[in-house]
């Protein structure tokens, strides 16, 4: 539907595309003590980010400290070496140094954002947080009241609740994804200054070590800065394997009571991980299906039909170590057997009938030329880079990413939405006041 | 308030920090190492252009100088409302297909909504920048709208209202704040409008305040990415130079506020609540109202009390007396009548609010008193310069800051130099603009907290 005077082809997004990527020299960056990077130099803007992944994350906790990665992060930048927290902290904000960290289910991640002309005493401050952390008593007990207060508020969270509540259903209750990754009460209120020690010599080892930099930095500095940040560490460590989910597959409806306005409406089955050979596929029928922009079959349906939710999107949850396919709305407490039906239609209708030929050659389009939207900052770039080390996708993905994507054709589209989509083994929780629904649970 | 949010954690965290930088300083920039290009067209459009040649994209948005604060009695959320129906339909582009065309030319498109402004933005591949300014000029002039888009758009805007404030008492509570610290003024009102005055906006309400509003006299275009001012210049005056303006929306003048007399204070009891919390705001000069160096004192006086880890209300409530969790202040500079200067604090925990009130008044009462050290005027300064050199990284944060500035009658300079006259703030200016503002007469207090009685009412 070419309605303008400037007719625009596929062709030329694809080509603009490729000069995006060529762009982003990617530089291998080993240093002497055997830790790699991934560098893009950029000297434009006087910035240096820094993003590093290690293995080990949320997943592992021990049962009775269940929150302990999290707390860990929560306490890097509380004190190290001969900094005690006050000083660690005030060479932080007095450098404009931007430094955090994360935990996920199965690893454990860093970011370090720094002006160039305060390079040096960047990478100090985060050679001594990864190596020689204190824990001293004040900071960790000042942080576990912060954790504390914060899982209180999660209880009240219509939305936390919810995806809690969905997750226990599809992993079950003993498995770790069931747990709050923020730990509870009883986890936060165990821990001590040893666990964490115990936690970070497990977790902070080289060879699960995935380092992304972009920036203000040549290769020869950096390959010293990665033996000051991580050369001490040891080798390895045995982190213990975290059990396949058996996930849930038949069809429920949990209803959670909650003295509100509006239901939120959580949902999904089992779906697939992100090594399935349907992946990619996958992927792009998930942008036609519930992107959660104007276009996708939910939000059309959903919203632009019926006004029954601001958003709705459903999108593939691929953990270690289990597929899932989660999807999410919010409306109304009188309109919500209507979306839930909205919702069970539509997953019905794409396992049957699929995307047509335009929706694909759209979403192709789309998810080809917006590629390069991820890469038009320092920081993005490194984040891209650390996603890619995290799956193994090698390092020349970016340049291929594209081809991959437009090489899915409408039969894999309609084979792959039949084989992931089953109406008939959604999973809904919903946390509010629902009219006109049945629940087959509470 | 945006068009919708899309599905990524990123953003959602992007979304609370911005909740700090906002309020911060939003308005404000450093001597940026770029030559921001400007210029007006014949029909009095402004034109910004920020060079970023790092990636081959391009972000381009109009904003328009009217935000919910120019809305007329009992039409609340109009602003807002029609915003979303400029994603509807014009002669050349049918309902709804205004973002799928962006997006299969590998675009992302979004719009805000906020009390003096209401901005429309795409994010593409430079070489279909023209395309985007031709589909922009076009819904400047050209909307349609239909019954049938009115009546579910509405049913979207009051589902945005329920998730985005009915849901959560914590911004019941803001918007109940914002109500009692704007007397007259029409910053009271909430953005997304009040739910019963949402439910009856009409097509007329919304064609009324389009055709009131939308003209090129009343926009500024802000373009950042890999382009160069001539380009700009060209592609501009081709798509916007060339329509004629339609209305004159005129002065912006809005009702004063009343002198304050009197300290306000609003409890919000509601079992939802997990933990509680107190907040302050007092009534302060912006950026467009300030005298001499005052708003920028304010905000670096924020920076010194409560920004971060080592901030005086940090240090003093959460590590030493240990009485809150969490704490902090915001200045918001960056409108165009007032600002507001605020603090908060959640209590560690039992929750006494009163006490941890106190405490806050203490921080208060010694800047009152004593005013803040060179020192730490010094390392605050320095912190508020370096977030600039941040800024560099992102071109539509750049955007952004430009245009919000522009939007609210500040200048590319005001922007530019901004660095420059942080350093000509003193002491005593920050002293001064203290007393001025931290009066508990400007100020409304907020307390969120659970019912008194703690009857079990939950089926659960």
């Amino acid at each position: 539907m070419k309605i303008f005077s400037i007719v625009v082809s596929l062709f030329a997004v694809l080509i603009a595309f490729t000069t995006a990527s060529r762009a982003i020299e990617i530089q291998e960056v080993k240093s002497d003590s055997g830790v790699t990077a991934w560098l893009v130099e950029d000297h434009s803007i006087p910035l240096i980010a820094m993003k590093f992944s290690f293995n080990g994350g949320a997943a592992t906790d021990p049962l009775d400290k269940t929150g302990l990665s999290e707390f860990l992060s929560g306490m890097l930048d509380e004190g190290a070496d001969d900094l005690t927290s006050a000083q660690f902290q005030a060479a932080i904000n007095d450098n404009s140094i931007k430094l955090g960290f994360s935990a996920s289910q199965h690893r454990f991640d860093g970011s370090l954002q720094t002006l160039s002309v305060n390079r040096d005493i960047a990478f100090s401050l985060l050679a001594k947080a990864l190596t020689a952390p204190r824990f001293d008593k004040a900071p960790l007990e000042r942080v576990r009241r912060q954790f504390l207060v914060s899982i209180k508020q999660d209880k009240e969270k219509p939305r936390t609740i919810s995806t809690r509540a969905w997750l226990k259903t599809m992993v079950g209750k003993d498995h770790p994804y069931a747990r709050p990754r923020s730990g509870t009460e009883a986890g936060i209120n165990a821990i001590n200054a040893n666990d964490l020690r115990d936690k970070a010599k497990k977790i902070f080892t080289r060879q699960s070590l995935h380092v992304a930099v972009t920036g203000d930095i040549d290769a020869k500095t950096l390959k010293q800065v990665l033996d000051q940040l991580f050369g001490s560490l040891p080798e390895k460590s045995d982190i213990a394997p975290v059990i396949e989910a058996d996930v849930f597959s038949q069809p429920k409806i949990q209803v959670i009571d909650r003295d509100i306005p509006q239901s939120i409406v959580q949902f999904g089955h089992k779906g697939i991980k992100r090594k399935d050979k349907d992946f990619v596929t996958a992927y792009v029928l998930f942008n036609i299906f519930g992107s959660g922009q104007f276009g996708s079959r939910l939000m059309e349906e959903v919203r632009e039909k019926r006004g029954l939710s601001y958003s709705a999107y459903a999108t593939l949850y691929p953990l270690r170590r289990a597929g899932l396919i989660f999807g999410s709305a919010a409306t109304v407490n009188a309109r919500v057997g209507e979306t839930v039906q909205v919702i069970k239609d539509e997953f019905k209708r794409m396992a049957e009938d699929g995307p047509t030929q335009v929706e694909l050659d759209n979403a192709i389009a789309y998810l080809t030329g917006a590629y390069a939207l991820r890469f038009d900052s320092n920081s993005k770039i490194a984040g891209q880079l650390l996603a890619n080390m995290k799956l193994d996708l090698g390092i020349d993905y970016i340049k291929r990413r594209n081809s991959l994507i437009s090489a899915v054709t409408l039969v894999d589209v309609k084979r792959v939405a039949k084989r992931l989509l089953h109406a008939d083994q959604l999973v809904f929780t919903i946390v509010g006041k629902p009219k006109n629904l049945a629940a087959t649970s509470n | 308030m945006s068009k919708f949010y899309t599905v990524s954690a990123t953003l959602i965290k992007a979304a609370a920090l911005a909740f700090t930088l906002v309020f911060t300083q939003s308005a404000n920039a450093k001597p940026l190492n770029i030559d921001v290009g400007e210029f007006t067209l014949d029909n009095g459009m402004k034109v910004v252009v920020i060079p970023d040649h790092r990636a081959p994209v391009v972000t381009h948005m109009v904003w328009y100088k009217v935000g919910a604060a120019d809305e007329e009695n009992g039409k609340s959320g109009i602003a807002h409302f029609l915003e979303h129906l400029l994603f509807k339909g014009t002669k050349k582009i049918a309902s709804g297909e205004f973002s799928k065309i962006v997006a299969r030319n590998g675009g992302q498109d979004n719009a805000f909504t906020h009390l003096d402004y209401t901005g429309y933005f795409q994010r593409i591949s430079k070489d279909r920048l023209e395309m985007v300014m031709e589909m922009e000029a076009d819904r400047m002039q050209n909307l349609i709208l239909t019954d049938k888009d009115i009546k579910t758009e509405r049913d979207v805007v009051k589902e945005e209202r329920r998730t985005r404030t009915d849901n959560k008492p914590s911004r019941l509570l803001s918007e109940q704040m914002s109500a009692a610290l704007y007397t007259a003024h029409p910053y009271g009102i909430p953005i997304i409008g009040w739910m019963a005055e949402v439910a009856k906006l009409t097509r007329q309400d919304a064609l009324e305040f389009y055709r009131k509003y939308y003209t090129p006299s009343n926009a500024i275009l802000v373009v950042a990415g890999d382009v160069t001012a001539g380009q700009v210049k060209e592609l501009a005056q081709k798509h916007y130079g060339v329509l004629k303006n339609t209305a004159t929306p005129g002065p912006r003048v809005r009702t004063k506020e009343p002198k304050p007399i009197v300290e306000r204070r609003i409890i919000m009891r509601d079992k939802r609540v997990s933990s509680p919390y107190v907040m302050r705001e007092y009534l302060a000069p912006s950026y467009g109202t300030a005298k001499g160096n005052e708003a920028l004192a304010l905000d670096i006086l924020t920076e010194i009390l409560g920004s971060g880890t080592t901030s005086r209300m940090y240090k003093k409530l959460v590590v030493k007396d240990k009485v809150a969790v969490s704490t902090g202040s915001w200045y918001s500079g960056d409108q165009m009548d007032y600002g507001t200067f605020g603090f908060y604090a959640v209590p560690a925990s039992g929750g006494d609010l009163n006490g941890l009130e106190k405490h806050i008044d203490a921080v208060i009462g010694d800047v009152l008193a004593n005013g803040v050290s060179q020192q730490e005027l010094d390392r605050a300064r320095k912190v508020l310069q370096a977030e600039t050199v941040y800024l560099l990284d992102s071109q539509s944060s750049l955007a952004r800051v430009f245009g919000r500035a522009l939007v609210v009658g500040m200048s590319v300079d005001d922007v530019i130099n901004w660095d420059d006259r942080l350093n000509s703030v003193t002491v005593q200016d920050i002293k001064n603009a203290a007393a001025k503002v931290l009066q508990i007469r400007r100020s409304v207090t907020g307390f969120l907290m659970k019912p008194q009685s703690t009857k079990k009412t939950e089926t659960n």
